[in-house]
């Protein structure tokens, strides 16, 4: 049996009430696990503002492990900033504030005892355009661990070569390695982010677009790697491709943006947070289902 | 309706503009060529004029022998190696300073405080002040004042830092800023301390355009001579500098001061020497800027 709990949208003169969506356990889902896995992450009413803009409000989310979770929405909603969030890019930004309560298996990301390096270390993310350090492909895919710390060439060489292999790039690049990463193509440089982020570790990889400048055909490797290497990550993935995300992900978050009365700025907000199935053939909300169809965004 | 003189009907791709335009086209072309041959022309000029005043005299004497009142036994072998050693000792103080300061500004202070404003506004102005201040400067509290060195290299070396150190730190701001901000991003992510970033990331990206700043700077510290006048080195120097850092201590001259002591010489035989010794400045600082070009164009990335 299916359940979840959903608000139904208000009339149109004041803001819907924020949505919460329990992930639903179902016996009847083909395929997927019947229990949720470990939550790693956990969003409690997060909002995030740029000074005295808010970016994107009422994010209540939760991350289980081992599934690729894909957030959706149109531009402006705040998918990428809610991103950011979890692995402290944000701290980045100069006038950035996160409110509200995001906990990595029971500890507070923003709390005293969470160091800012440390959060990056579990938490890794690979960018939009693929951003390759100027540097041969072996030290990329080596630049984490030596930053924390691992010196001994022998152990950097099995570092790499793993990396490499779990992000089906080692076969292309293995007579290459001193060669510049800025010299492999755009779908290769993409992976080679990807090994970059693996490399140390990571329990959650955050992926921000990490297709949309890419081929389709570098599109399709990316999204097989995306299901080879789920099992020993949890993955959170933002797209504008919803396509994408009804192939790729276990469960979807759809957001969008709403006037604010006061300053008429748009702000984002969570609709909808469900198992990726029922997002895309028999959403709650109509406003997801608007989206979903195709009737805007 | 076009001003066309073709007759109806027929296609034409005659040029429709009115006659003016052309011209004034033609006009600009003339003046700009003819800026360029002014500039061109005039420097060609001074570099020819003094070539044909020192050819003579351009050998190895030069660099073998001291500056003597015999012009048969004159050459500028102290003003070389004193103009090499007082630059040297400029690069090691200015290069670090300036390229650290640069690193501070970019990477780790935050533009609302105030003081880090103030800094920015200033370094542009220091760029600009004559260096004959710095002399004085350098006179008042290096040479005399507090400090004490008296009027040697290491003062000349000290002032002539304090001269180029805002166009290091320029040069290095502008080179530190051209690596995009995905790159420190990356690094970041990957769980790397700012330090980290900076140093194993940013530093390196950065590399090609701190070094051609630095040489243009350091070519500009071998020109010279107006701060170095009032630190001593308007004085004949018939010895080189200890080798090392013994050099500090000694007194010097350098190759703009030891042309310009030739030059306002009675004797028109030393005029001659003037110019040989122009020669071997001028190779010197093209030797430099090459290396800066070479340098530049070498490594210039494409991010």
């Amino acid at each position: 049996m299916t359940e979840s709990t959903a608000n139904p949208t208000a009339d149109s003169s004041t803001l819907p009430p924020p949505l919460v969506t329990r992930p639903v356990v179902s016996a009847t889902s083909s395929g997927l696990p019947d229990e949720v896995g470990e939550t790693v992450i956990r969003a409690r009413d997060v909002a995030v503002r740029y000074g005295a803009f808010t970016a994107v409000r009422d994010v209540s989310l939760d991350f289980h492990r081992s599934e690729i979770t894909a957030l959706i929405g149109p531009s402006g909603c705040g998918k990428s900033t809610v991103l950011r969030c979890f692995n402290r890019m944000n701290d980045l930004i100069p006038g950035a504030k996160v409110d509200g309560e995001i906990t990595f298996h029971g500890i507070d990301l923003y709390g005293p005892d969470a160091d800012a390096g440390e959060v990056r270390r579990r938490v890794g993310m690979v960018f939009q355009k693929p951003n390759p350090f100027p540097k041969s492909i072996y030290e990329n895919v080596a630049f984490g661990p030596r930053v924390n710390g691992v010196r001994k060439k022998s152990e950097l060489d099995d570092v790499v070569e793993q990396s490499l292999r779990g992000a089906a790039l080692w076969d292309e690049v293995k007579d290459r390695l001193k060669a510049s990463g800025l010299g492999l193509s755009g779908g290769q440089q993409q992976r080679l982010c990807i090994a970059r982020a693996i490399a140390i570790e990571p329990e959650v990889l955050l992926m921000d677009e990490p297709c949309s400048a890419l081929d389709p055909i570098a599109t399709a490797r990316i999204e097989d790697l995306m299901q080879e290497i789920k099992a020993r990550y949890t993955i959170i993935i933002v797209t504008h491709n919803m396509q994408q995300a009804a192939r790729v992900s276990d469960r979807t978050a759809f957001f969008t943006t709403e006037v604010n009365p006061e300053s008429d700025r748009r702000t984002g907000v969570l609709v909808e947070y469900d198992r990726t199935e029922k997002m895309f053939s028999s959403p709650s909300d109509e406003r997801t289902e608007n989206y979903v169809t195709g009737r805007f965004g | 309706m076009t001003a066309s003189s073709a007759p109806a009907g027929e296609f034409s791709l005659e040029s429709t503009t009115a006659p003016g335009r052309a011209a004034r086209d033609i006009v600009f072309k003339v003046l700009l060529y003819a800026s360029i041959g002014l500039a061109l022309g005039t420097l060609a000029a001074l570099l020819f004029d003094t070539y044909q005043q020192g050819a003579g005299r351009l050998d190895w004497s030069l660099y073998e022998k001291y500056p003597s009142e015999r012009i048969s036994r004159a050459g500028i072998r102290s003003a070389i190696f004193g103009s090499l050693w007082v630059v040297t000792f400029t690069a090691a103080l200015a290069l670090p300073l300036g390229v650290g300061t640069a690193i501070y500004l970019e990477e780790f202070a935050s533009r609302d405080r105030w003081y880090n404003r103030l800094i920015e506004l200033n370094i542009q102005n220091l760029a600009a002040v004559p260096s004959i201040v710095y002399g004085i400067l350098g006179l008042a509290y290096i040479a005399r004042g507090p400090l004490g060195w008296g009027r040697t290299l290491g003062t000349a070396s000290m002032t002539l830092a304090l001269v180029v150190l805002p166009t290091v730190i320029i040069a290095s701001r502008e080179a530190i800023r051209a690596v995009p901000p995905s790159i420190r991003q990356g690094a970041l992510a990957l769980g790397a301390t700012q330090w980290q970033s900076v140093w194993r990331n940013v530093l390196p990206g950065a590399v090609p355009g701190i070094a051609t700043g630095s040489i243009l700077a350091m070519s500009r510290a071998l020109g010279e001579s107006a701060p170095l006048i009032l630190l001593g080195g308007l004085a004949f120097v018939s010895f080189n500098p200890d080798p090392g850092f013994g050099a500090l201590d000694d007194q010097y001259t350098v190759l703009p001061i030891q042309i310009f002591q030739y030059a306002v010489n009675a004797k028109t035989e030393f005029h001659e020497l003037a110019a040989a010794s122009i020669m071997v400045l001028l190779a010197l600082l093209l030797t430099m800027n090459g290396a800066a070009i070479l340098i530049r164009n070498k490594f210039q990335r494409k991010w």
